[in-house]
């Protein structure tokens, strides 16, 4: 990186801490942190809309779709999400394997499974052999980011389903006095009304699910953690030019740092949205606003 | 099945360290599978019932501080809440064993820390604590006010107060949110050995085991679809027992009204 | 999944042939934190023994070669489930994993494991004390039948600190790796004794993969002939020449 980096040993401890935090490993390590936050862009929309479907489902007056509703909700909801992200990715890939194989290769007259081997032919590997690694890597990333959005998904809907429950049942019985179909009823009176409610709930999740990131490893997405580790363990002068000796106190306290600081700007953040939302709403807290304006 | 109940007597308790010394290395049976796995949720019901139990004392003792009007009281509960929720509890069980590995350099007392046993459920009661305590200040700050009022006209002031109105209250506005607090609780022993503490002796908890046998058998579609099973069932046990004594805390109502699991999920 | 970021390394050597037949780009799985074996360097690249040895078999194999890293857990079944081609990760060759896996001839002599203790403890009774090693090796499997108190760890660096902070009495791992954390660090030691477990490490692959598999046999036996490989041995200090 700079110039003066070529002999490490020689240098002052300021420049040694400039080259030092500057090379190679530490830039994996700085764009994990880009990695985690878009993880978390990408994935709380999915879930919401997950958490939509599912809240829908279990709300649907055909019972399969209600059973699945429900049984999506607390089976996720009843299962530690450690134990799904160990076995889920490899699942979800074999699965999606196992349909590109069926669909592109109905010739194929060897068995699957070979033993403990998972064969599908060429044409159905997930990605192509031959694709580049970013190709890899964004693969990954996907099968990560959908797991976490099944997983919060389904709390997402449990917290949805409560917050339709909770809008009141009057509003829905004259909108049908009105005439509207039951479709007509759930997009433009039942939607609207829901957000306020669900909102504490969902502002609670997204504290979750930043929490939640450190266990992105398991899905085979090297972050923070990963490279906090890494980094931290003792550096041995034999393999690097900065040799150093425990420091995953110091690394793992920066993560710690990152975490508060990261959950009290959206507690704040969502502080103000839920002041915003409840302004001028007939519920206690936009009660409490106008007593005091 | 005889062999199957051989197989219980060998290993049921094997998490505790009674049974048979040594794990199975082949031959791997569903029943061996069952049986493990099943041991090790011995661990994760230990660290959830024992962090649950401490941690409701210390959650109301951090609510009653956080509403505290005392600014020396007030701060130091704010900060305990902020610090342990605000933190993912991965680093907080890696911060943990690291503390308590340097303790035992000042006094052999306290040896026992950095064993899961202890280290690890002392960071489960602690944050358990947290994450309740800001459940109780939340139910705490929706007590009617009447029912404030209400009480001081009938002259009830100080502890008579607290414990005949203040905390029945409390509890029963924050049943619902406390019961998913529980649930997480469960949920969270998973990652005792996952995160620093180290197992000894093979002795770890449901997870452990699952992750042995997914190891041993290089098939991860067995073992932790088994430990899955385990779970729903343990939290569909805690959903019960919470149940119950929210019927307990509403009994005067008559006819208890149903646990919701409200929307607001806090954890 | 586990399809690390990481290094892409591309070997453009012998592309042509390499795009002839099944194989476009052989992917190898390692973990990345096993020095001297494979580790990451300073610019987060795999680096080590089995860097410069896999990309000198691809090279005498005419392969199209990428590295790829993976968590030690898990590395085994994503190999079966084809998220790479090979595993080229310090992994010895047992009869436990023969049955799921093929592996290449060894490419290191067995390696003997030994004890890493604090400095002044030589005298260890190692039946009767605490050792540490990492979850699911050989060496956890060791301790574990000897009868001595086994605590595990889920990596080798944490199995070090529990030594040093007095946790554990012993660390039981491969010598390759244990020798230079002793070298570097006055305050600990090695017992005299040693363990002979494993059958020396070999290249981990797919069953169904006979081609690759004598491919790679191949390349490996021509690096032991011509004693490139006993060059790679003596550089990166992994216990005996061929």
């Amino acid at each position: 990186m700079f110039s003066f980096c070529t002999d490490p040993s020689t240098l002052e401890t300021y420049q040694w801490f400039a080259c030092y935090f500057t090379t190679g490993k530490h830039a994996n390590f700085y764009w994990a942190f880009v990695t985690v936050l878009l993880l978390l862009a990408v994935t709380a929309p999915t879930s919401l809309a997950m958490g939509f479907g599912g809240a829908s489902a279990a709300r649907s007056r055909i019972a399969p779709v209600r059973w699945l509703g429900h049984g999506y909700i607390s089976v996720v909801r009843g299962v530690p999400d450690i134990a799904f992200f160990l076995f889920f990715v490899i699942a979800l890939d074999q699965g999606l394997e196992f349909l590109r194989h069926s669909a592109l290769c109905p010739d194929w007259d060897q068995p699957i499974r070979q033993g403990n081997d998972f064969i599908v032919c060429d044409a159905a590997k997930l990605p192509l052999g031959n694709a580049p690694q970013w190709v890899h890597e964004v693969y990954g990333f996907a099968l990560a980011v959908f797991t976490f959005a099944i997983v919060f998904g389904a709390f997402a809907a449990n917290v949805l389903y409560g917050a339709m429950q909770a809008v009141p049942r009057a509003q829905l019985e004259t909108a049908e006095a009105y005439g509207m179909t039951h479709r007509q009823t759930f997009w433009r009176i039942l939607v609207p009304q829901m957000w306020v409610y669900a909102l504490p709930g969902l502002s609670n999740l997204w504290m979750v699910l930043i929490k939640a990131t450190p266990l992105l490893f398991l899905l085979g997405v090297e972050d923070i953690v990963y490279w906090a580790r890494e980094l931290g363990g003792t550096a041995n002068p034999r393999f690097t030019d900065y040799p150093h000796g425990d420091w995953r106190m110091w690394y793992f306290l920066f993560l710690l740092v990152f975490y508060l600081a990261f959950t009290r700007v959206s507690e704040v953040v969502l502080e103000r949205l839920m002041n915003r939302l409840t302004h001028g709403q007939a519920t206690t807290g936009g009660e409490a606003q106008r007593k005091a304006a | 099945m005889d062999s199957c109940l051989q197989t219980i007597g060998d290993y049921g308790l094997r998490a505790l360290g009674y049974g048979e010394r040594l794990l199975p290395r082949s031959d791997f049976t569903l029943c061996q599978q069952f049986t493990l796995i099943g041991s090790g949720m011995l661990w994760n019901i230990y660290f959830g019932v024992f962090a649950l139990l401490a941690g409701f004392v210390l959650a109301v003792a951090v609510a009653m501080g956080k509403a505290s009007s005392n600014r020396l009281v007030r701060k130091p509960s704010e900060w305990f809440i902020f610090l342990f929720r605000g933190s993912p509890l991965f680093i907080q069980f890696f911060f943990a064993y690291f503390f308590f590995l340097s303790l035992k350099g000042v006094s052999p007392i306290f040896d026992a820390f950095s064993s899961a046993w202890l280290g690890a459920l002392i960071v489960l009661f602690l944050n358990t604590a947290a994450y309740s305590g800001e459940i109780f200040f939340g139910a705490l700050k929706s007590i009617p006010k009447g029912d404030m009022e209400a009480a001081d006209a009938y002259g009830l002031s100080g502890y008579a107060k607290f414990r005949r109105i203040t905390f029945p209250t409390m509890m029963r506005l924050a049943w619902p949110a406390y019961t998913n607090e529980a649930i997480f609780l469960f949920h969270a022993t998973a990652l005792v050995f996952f995160s620093g503490f180290p197992a000894r002796q093979q002795r770890g908890d449901a997870l452990y085991y699952a992750n042995y046998f997914a190891d041993k058998t290089f098939n991860p579609f067995v073992p932790y679809p088994i430990l899955a099973g385990y779970f729903i069932l343990l939290t569909l046990v805690v959903i019960l027992s919470m149940g119950a004594i929210n019927r307990r805390l509403n009994r005067h109502l008559g006819k208890a009204p149903k646990l919701k699991i409200r929307p607001t999920l806090i954890r | 999944m586990n399809k690390l970021i990481l290094s892409t390394a591309l070997l453009a050597i012998g592309a042509g042939a390499a795009f002839a037949d099944g194989h476009s780009v052989v992917r190898l799985g390692t973990e990345g934190a096993y020095p001297p074996f494979n580790f990451l360097n300073d610019a987060g690249e795999v680096d080590g023994f089995e860097r410069e040895l896999g990309d000198e078999l691809c090279a005498r194999a005419e392969l199209t070669c990428e590295w790829v890293t993976n968590e030690w857990d898990s590395i085994i079944p994503n190999l079966v489930s084809g998220n790479y081609d090979a595993i080229i990760a310090g992994m010895s060759i047992t009869a436990e994993r023969d049955e799921v896996i093929d592996f290449t001839q060894n490419y290191t002599q067995p390696d003997p494991s030994s004890y890493l203790v604090a400095a002044g403890n030589e005298g260890l009774n190692v039946e009767t004390a605490v050792i540490a090693a990492q979850t699911n090796t050989i060496q956890a499997s060791f301790v574990a039948e000897m009868g001595a108190t086994l605590l595990e760890f889920a990596s080798p660096e944490e199995s070090v600190a529990a030594v040093k902070a007095g946790e554990a009495d012993a660390v039981l791992a491969d010598d390759s790796f244990l020798a230079p954390i002793v070298e570097a660090d006055a305050e600990l030691a090695k017992l005299e004794r040693e363990e002979l477990i494993g059958g020396g490490i070999g290249m981990g692959l797919r069953e169904s993969d006979g081609e690759l598999k004598a491919k790679m046999d191949a390349a490996i036996s021509s690096m032991k002939a011509d004693g490139s490989l006993n060059a790679l041995i003596e550089k990166w200090e992994v216990g005996a020449k061929f």
